[in-house]
């Protein structure tokens, strides 16, 4: 700085020009992103709203206004209810199968004195960071009914006596996503569970010990209810990534055979940028699943996230 | 590590690499299938050696395929997409950890709020808006509305992470005579290099492996689609070729997971970061 200080009016003045400038430079830094997130994420909420409205092919003049008419046709279809039943099959099956199992292999992983420990760790996490579109394209080879890798070595265990036709039987293929989805994903699971299992007090598993309890009355006593909070977390995470799982199941099975797989992203998109049902596409319509999606999606994260408040609260 | 205690750790052992093998065998599977020709590849059953390291699938891949085009493409997108998201939301980081305007609080309540909204639900406006900009079916729409659709989960990590800095430093900088600028690109960035480099390397994965949003936004010019995008056109034009398709899906894996297992450190940084917010 240049000059004294002469006075308190002096410095505070330039106390105030000093906020000023400063207020001016914290607006610039926060214009660029302010910027995208309107464009990008703001307006689209707002606008998704405003189209559910229409009726619109997504090109010339926006002037259909149909109120609710859009979410009325909505309810009346079958296939937006599949899709619906759907994706909750798909979340339900996800979860139940990779939140045990992630907490199993957390577990065998959290001794410090494993052997190997960090490998492991690399090992089940490599899925998560591949390609989901690819990994689903590859997934139709490996589940291929004639001479695919799972079938190959289902027969050689002598599991089956004839190979089964994964992909091309509704049962079977939603069974193939939930087993190649939990895969995939497990990984991150695991990883929120170590830490949540690293974050447990050293103190109260030695005075467990001293007490004379046994592995499993440490868990079932000491484990489990500390670690509530962390589960109900990995759940939220679960859910919401199952539910918005558009890439593997785009690539792997298109929402076939028939309509067993169609999730909600899929109708969505079905209607939005193809020509499905020999017309335009209906954007407005599309908009319209997409609002009543995106609030149910929201609605479940906000009622998992109080949940975990209230249980982490409850704790302390 | 003694040998009692390993020879105590083996029935752990067997558990875990044999459920390790099981995730990793479709990669190995793979590779391998990438060096056979079609017709090993059908007969072949479970035999997982080729019966000699052919490179023609790749090639194929490569040339035929476009994938040399496809894959240039994710390059050009993925590192200027990153490029951007880490600018920005470090810019809005550092202004939102050190400075107090007005608007401030309602700015971070709707960032925060933005977190919970599922992506694929708005990209129908993304689209529309893309369209009005003129940017359909270009990279540099591509690249906005990557960019524009990252979250701002990193802003807000970027925030928390300035906030740890003391503000002594800040202050010493400018006596010194440097302006707020400088000092954020002086003084303050260095000190963000973990916070960069977890920015980095999510924000890598996520636009490398991005597939809707490149699908939509090129349908109508082959020659912008993405690696996975192309992954995808691959299967409908070449639908016999289950070599080529491993050799092409490698190609398409292979950076990000180079770079995963770099940079592991970070990431997981990165995931529990997130998870705590």
């Amino acid at each position: 700085m240049t000059s004294h200080a002469t006075g308190a009016p002096a410095t505070a003045r330039r106390r105030d020009a000093r906020n000023r400038g400063r207020r001016r430079w914290a607006y610039a830094f926060v214009l660029p992103q302010l910027v995208l997130v309107a464009a990008f994420t703001l307006y689209p909420i707002v606008m998704t709203h405003v189209y559910s409205l229409y009726e619109w092919p997504g090109f010339g003049p926006l002037d259909r206004f149909v109120g609710l008419r859009n979410f009325a046709r909505l309810i009346g279809d079958e296939l937006f209810w599949n899709a619906f039943q759907k994706s909750f099959v798909f979340m339900a099956g996800t979860v139940a199968l990779q939140l045990p199992l992630a907490l199993f292999i957390a577990i065998l992983l959290n001794s410090e004195r494993l052997y190997g420990r960090n490998v492991y760790r690399t090992l089940f996490f490599i899925p998560v960071v591949t390609t989901s579109a690819v990994i689903g394209i590859v997934m139709r080879s490996i589940f291929a009914s004639h001479d695919g890798l799972v079938n190959n070595g289902l027969l050689l265990l002598g599991l089956i006596d004839r190979p089964i036709r994964w992909l091309s039987q509704g049962d079977t293929a939603m069974l193939a996503l939930v087993l190649v989805a939990s895969w995939k994903w497990l990984g991150i699971k695991m990883i929120m569970w170590l830490a949540g299992l690293q974050s447990l007090p050293v103190e109260l598993y030695d005075a467990a010990k001293v007490d004379g309890a046994n592995y499993w009355q440490t868990f079932r006593h000491i484990t489990v209810p500390l670690l509530v909070p962390v589960g109900v977390v990995v759940l939220l995470f679960s859910m919401v990534d199952a539910l918005t799982a558009f890439d593997l199941i785009f690539t792997m099975t298109e929402g076939g055979p028939g309509f067993a797989t169609e999730f909600m992203e899929l109708y969505i998109y079905r209607y939005a940028f193809t020509s499905f049902a020999g017309g335009l596409p209906q954007l407005g319509y599309a908009s319209a699943a997409g609002v009543f999606f995106g609030i149910t999606v929201f609605l479940i994260s906000l009622a998992l996230s109080l949940l975990a408040r209230r249980v982490s609260r409850l704790r302390r | 590590m003694t040998p009692r205690g390993l020879l105590r750790q083996l029935p752990l052992q067997a558990i875990l690499a044999i459920t390790a093998l099981i995730w990793v065998f479709p990669f190995i599977w793979m590779v391998s299938s990438s060096f056979k020709t079609n017709r090993e590849f059908l007969s072949a059953g479970l035999d997982l050696i080729p019966q000699q390291l052919r490179t023609e699938n790749y090639v194929r891949a490569w040339e035929v395929a476009n994938f040399s085009q496809y894959f240039q493409n994710s390059v050009i997108v993925t590192i200027t997409t990153v490029t951007i998201v880490v600018v920005i939301s470090a810019l809005t980081g550092y202004a939102l950890a050190r400075v107090e305007f007005p608007g401030k609080r309602p700015l971070i309540v709707v960032y925060a709020a933005t977190l919970f909204i599922p992506k694929g639900y708005t990209i129908i406006p993304v689209y529309q808006l893309i369209r009005e900009l003129g940017l359909l079916n270009t990279l540099p729409g591509l690249i906005l509305a990557e960019a524009g659709a990252a979250p701002v989960l990193f802003a807000l990590l970027f925030m928390a992470h300035f906030s740890g800095i003391p503000q002594e430093l800040d202050e010493a900088a400018e006596l010194d005579g440097a302006s707020f600028g400088q000092t954020f690109v002086h003084v303050m960035l260095p000190l963000a290099k973990p916070m960069i480099a977890t920015t980095i390397v999510l924000q890598f994965m996520w636009t490398w492996n991005s597939f809707f949003t490149p699908l939509v936004l090129t349908l109508n010019n082959p020659d912008l689609r993405t690696l996975t995008v192309g992954m995808y056109a691959f299967v409908g034009e070449y639908n016999t070729d289950w070599t080529g398709l491993t050799a092409a899906a490698l190609i398409s894996i292979v950076p990000v997971l180079v770079l995963f297992l770099a940079l592991q450190r970070f990431f997981i940084a990165g995931l529990t970061g997130s998870v705590k917010s």
